[in-house]
Parts: structure tokens; sequence; C-alpha cells
């Protein structure tokens, strides 16, 4: 039995006297799209912000395919293996989406000079894969629609090697027609063994995508269940508590 | 071959711009003068007067585009310029003067180390560019004068002069300051479009938050900016004591509202991550070109201020129009 591309054990978050995120246990496996949904203030970004490095946990433990990670730092994550698409993407919106995949870790030429040709052949690859006939990859990213950016941004976590993806709210700043397509992307990323934890208010794309659903309260995990056990009322009671 | 990344299409819209309007200028200004403006002897006058300007514009415009200012570059070249001086003069720095080469090195490493304890006080202290590089401005225009006790220093060494372009400085006919900055923006054209170095410092300019995030060092990458551009107000001192012939304290004064007026002219953005080296040299071309000509044309010093300061203001205002109509 392998281990789970992604396993919190016990993660514990404290601000002060409040306890945000609290005992949480909770594994993805490789090629699986688990759906994160609760209220606001349940504690889900809390915990993105943990698994994205950007944020330290009081308890518990993280292993990415059954190793510890520290998760000091944004890099931390990213040599982890988790690669995080925050709500507004971080893309340098002045530069344009070739120069955004690989930004952090340009590729340079024997010269000692970027490789353009090659970071460019490289990125119509990945985004070619992630959406056949992407051809904006010299317009500045500021360009591009919101799907687009996030294609860019989804692109720049593969190249990293990424195992474990996290989704922040990826339908927030969509038009309806882009939301379709990010159900779609979503399950060929998991298809390519990519494990997915999606967070989202969205609870539409959450059941049109994952395949468990786990609901957090006040900072608890309080179930964990597969698509097919549930339906909209049954999960929307579960959020309320 | 696939265009370079950070908005490269608009950069070359602007620098094509640029080119057209100082055409216009210089045509409007021959005209004026009968055909005096154009002269080649004036022309060659007008490169060497842009030369320090237009140098310490390459470096303004990678600090602006990295959403900081350095308001020491003045100041800088002052106190560099006095102190190569007063290493190479008989009676200056040092019991036995050092010869002109050792005293231009030791001046350009000056000038980079002040530029990097600029950027160590942005980067790591986290104290503002403006103030930071205030500061400078003070404490190196003071400075400046503190070397000789107000004293100009000379004469510098003949070889040393010709850096500044006289008779005999030049190669095949091309004064050398006017080289000098040819190779100067030469180089800084390659590293704000073909380096890592040059990408992170757009990265930066464009979102701090992503570049952080993408694991870039922004604290390193800022402070290297400001050391960059200490070492061309350095390169700057060089020209401007050669061409003197000698070090005084006043060099550059007031010169860093000439350098952002130039970066900002040829395009570079005040808000951060966009902006060119060649558009920059064409900015300080463009107001040198201005200033000339209207010495030719006798237009008093005060008249002069008043036009250029107009003159700036257009030019921005015009800019962020058509920023805001590309949006």
């Amino acid at each position: 039995m392998t281990a789970p591309a992604l396993e919190l054990a016990g993660v514990t978050v404290r601000f002060g006297g409040v306890t945000a995120v609290d005992a949480v246990d909770l594994c993805v496996g490789a090629g699986e799209v688990v759906a994160l949904v609760g209220h606001n203030g349940a504690g889900k970004t809390t915990l993105v912000e943990l698994l994205s490095g950007a944020l330290a946990r009081d308890a518990g433990e993280i292993r990415v395919n059954g190793r510890a990670a520290a998760l000091r730092s944004p890099r931390d994550a990213q040599l982890a293996g988790i690669a995080t698409l925050h709500q507004h993407l971080a893309l340098a919106d002045n530069l344009d989406a070739t120069a955004n995949v690989f930004l952090g870790h340009e590729l340079r030429a024997k010269s000692g000079l970027l490789d353009e040709l090659a970071m460019e052949r490289e990125a119509r690859a990945l985004l070619e894969r992630l959406a056949p006939g992407f051809a904006a990859l010299r317009e500045p990213v500021s360009l591009l629609s919101g799907g687009q950016r996030q294609l860019v941004a989804i692109a720049r976590a593969l190249r990293l090697d990424a195992k474990v993806l996290l989704l922040d709210e990826p339908t927030a700043a969509l038009g309806p027609g882009e939301r379709g397509r990010v159900v779609e992307l979503v399950s060929r990323l998991a298809s390519e063994s990519l494990a997915i934890l999606l967070v989202s208010h969205d609870l539409e794309t959450a059941f049109a995508v994952a395949h468990r659903v786990a609901v957090m309260r006040r900072g608890r995990l309080v179930a964990v269940r597969s698509r097919a056990e549930l339906d909209p009322a049954s999960l929307a009671a579960l959020i309320v508590g | 071959m696939p265009q370079p990344a950070l908005a490269g299409a608009r950069a070359h819209t602007r620098v094509r711009a640029m080119l057209v309007a100082l055409a216009a200028l210089w045509l409007a200004l021959a005209a004026l003068s009968d055909g005096l403006f154009l002269s080649p002897r004036n022309l060659v006058n007008l490169a060497v007067q842009a030369s320090p300007v237009a140098v310490m514009a390459c470096g303004m415009v990678l600090v602006i585009v990295a959403r900081q200012i350095d308001l020491s570059v003045g100041s800088v070249l002052g106190f560099t310029g006095m102190v190569i001086a007063g290493l190479q003069v008989e009676g200056g720095l040092l019991a036995a003067p050092l010869p002109w080469p050792a005293a231009l090195l030791a001046g350009l490493a000056l000038a980079t180390a002040i530029g990097a304890w600029h950027g160590a006080w942005v980067a790591y202290a986290r104290l503002p560019s403006f103030i930071a590089t205030l500061a400078g401005l003070l404490i190196f225009r003071g400075a400046a004068w503190l070397v000789s006790d107000g004293r100009t220093l000379a004469p510098l060494d003949e070889s040393y002069s010709r850096i500044g372009g006289g008779l005999s400085g030049t190669i095949l006919g091309v004064p050398l300051p006017v080289l000098v900055l040819a190779a100067v923006a030469l180089g800084l054209h390659v590293l704000a479009t073909r380096t890592r170095f040059g990408r992170h410092v757009f990265a930066i300019g464009g979102s701090p938050l992503a570049a952080k995030l993408a694991g870039i060092d922004v604290r390193s990458v800022t402070l290297r900016t400001f050391a960059l551009s200490g070492a061309l107000a350095g390169v700057a001192a060089v020209l401007t004591t050669a061409r003197l012939g000698a070090g005084a304290n006043s060099m550059g004064t007031q010169a860093e509202l000439a350098v952002i007026a130039a970066a900002v002219l040829g395009g570079t953005s005040l808000s951060g991550g966009a902006g060119s080296v060649g558009g920059a040299v064409l900015g300080a071309l463009w107001m040198q070109s201005l200033e000339n000509g209207m010495v030719l044309l006798d237009v008093t010093s005060a008249l002069r201020q008043v036009i250029i300061g107009f003159v700036l203001l257009a030019a921005v205002a015009a800019d962020a129009r058509s920023r805001g109509a590309n949006r």
C-alpha cells in the first residue's frame, strides 16, 4: 500500500486564544480530487495558507508521498511538491505567459542569458496540454482572461513537478462560461495522477468534480464523504451543522 | 525570433515614438537656429554633454521599474568624482598620487559600494527608497565638499582627461564619452531583457508578492539594483571629471532630476514594472537637445528651466493618457 500523496495528521493552528484549525486529519490520494467546503471562518483559508508555506502550524504533521514536509516558506512547499493556486493567482501582470510560467526558475542558455526559445517551447507544450490552442504566450498576462491566467498559474505549478495541487477558490474570479472549463481541467489533471485539494464556496463545482467532499466547521473537520453518499441538501446540512 | 517578454512590443512602440519626437525637435531647432543646431560640431557637443545623465538614466530605469527611486545619483557623482580627482592630483587625498587607472577603479568601487549601502537600507532595513536616497543626496553632496574643503582639484592626468572626449579623446571620430554611453546602454539593455536578474527586476515591479511567492529573493535583487545605479553614477563621475580635467564639488548638482526625467520621458512607469533602457537614453538625448538648442537661441537660463519643466509635464501627461487608453 503506497502512502497517500497528501496526508495531514492532527494539524492545528492557533491565533492567540482562537483555534483556527483544530486537529485536522485528511488524506488526498494521487489522482484524487477532494473538495474542502465550509463557511467563511471555518478554517479553509488558514489550511490553504499552511499548506502553501505562508503560515506555521502549532501541532500535527503533514506528509507528501509519505515524507514529512516542513513547509516553513513558499519555497519549502514548492520543494515538497505542493503547488498552490492562490485565488488571486500571484502572477506578474506586466510579464507575458511564458515569463510567468518560468518565474523564479528561468532557463538559461550556455551564454548565461535567458533561453527564451526553450522557455517558449516548454511553456507552449505545457499550456497545449492544459488547453489545446492556447496562443497568447507572448501577451502580458494582464491582457488575458481570468481562465487563461489560471492556466498560466497551473502551468507554472506543473513545471515545478507538483504532486499536490491546492486550488483556492478557482472559480471565484471566472465567468460562468469558464467554470465548466475548470471542472474539465481539474478532472484532466487528476487523471494525470495529481492529488487535488479544491477549496471552494462553489458547491456546484465541488459536486461536479470531487471524488470526496470534506466539510470544515469552526476549525474542525466534521465530515468526509464520498460524493456518492451526498446530495446538495445533506451537504448544506453538514456545512451549517 | 520570439519577442522578448515584459511587454516588449510596448517598449518598441515607445522607443519608436521617442525617435520621432527627437527627429521633430532636431528639425525644429535646426530651423530656428538657421542650421547651426545640426552642425557636426554642435551634435558632437550635444552627445558629450548628454552622456553622464544618459549613463545614469540606464540604471535609474531598473530602479524605477523595481518600484523604487534613487535620488542620490547626482551627489554620488559629485562625491566619487572628488575622490577620483583627489587620488590623482599632487597634494590630494594621499601623500603620493595614484596612477589614474587605479584612481578610476577606486572611484567605481566606491560608487558601487555607496549604491549597495543605499540598497541595504531599502531592502533590509525597509526604509522607503525616497528617504534612504534623499539622505544619501544630502550626505554625499556635503561629503563632496569635505573631500577638499571646497577646493577644485586639478589638473588631472592628460591620458585620463581623454575619457572626457576632448580633441584627442575620440576613436574614429567618435568621442569617448559617447562610446562609453553606447557600451553602458547595450550592456544594461541586455541585462534588463536577457538575464534572470533583469527578469526578476521586472517581476518585482509587476507584483512584489508574485515575485516573492515564485521564490525570487526580492531583497537581494533590490540591493543589487541600487548597487548598479551607484556604479553608473561612478561612471558618470569619471566622464564628468575627465571632461572638466578637474574635480569640482558642485559636479552633478540636481543631476538626479534630469536622470529621473530622462527615464520617465523614455517611458519608464513610476508605478513600476515597465520601462526600457533605449527609451531612457533617448529621453536624456531629447532633454539635452532642448537645453542645447535653447542655449544656441540665447534663451536665458531661467526661461530654459521654465520651458523644460512644462515640457516634462506635457510629456508625462500625454503618456499617462495613452497608458490609460491602453487599459
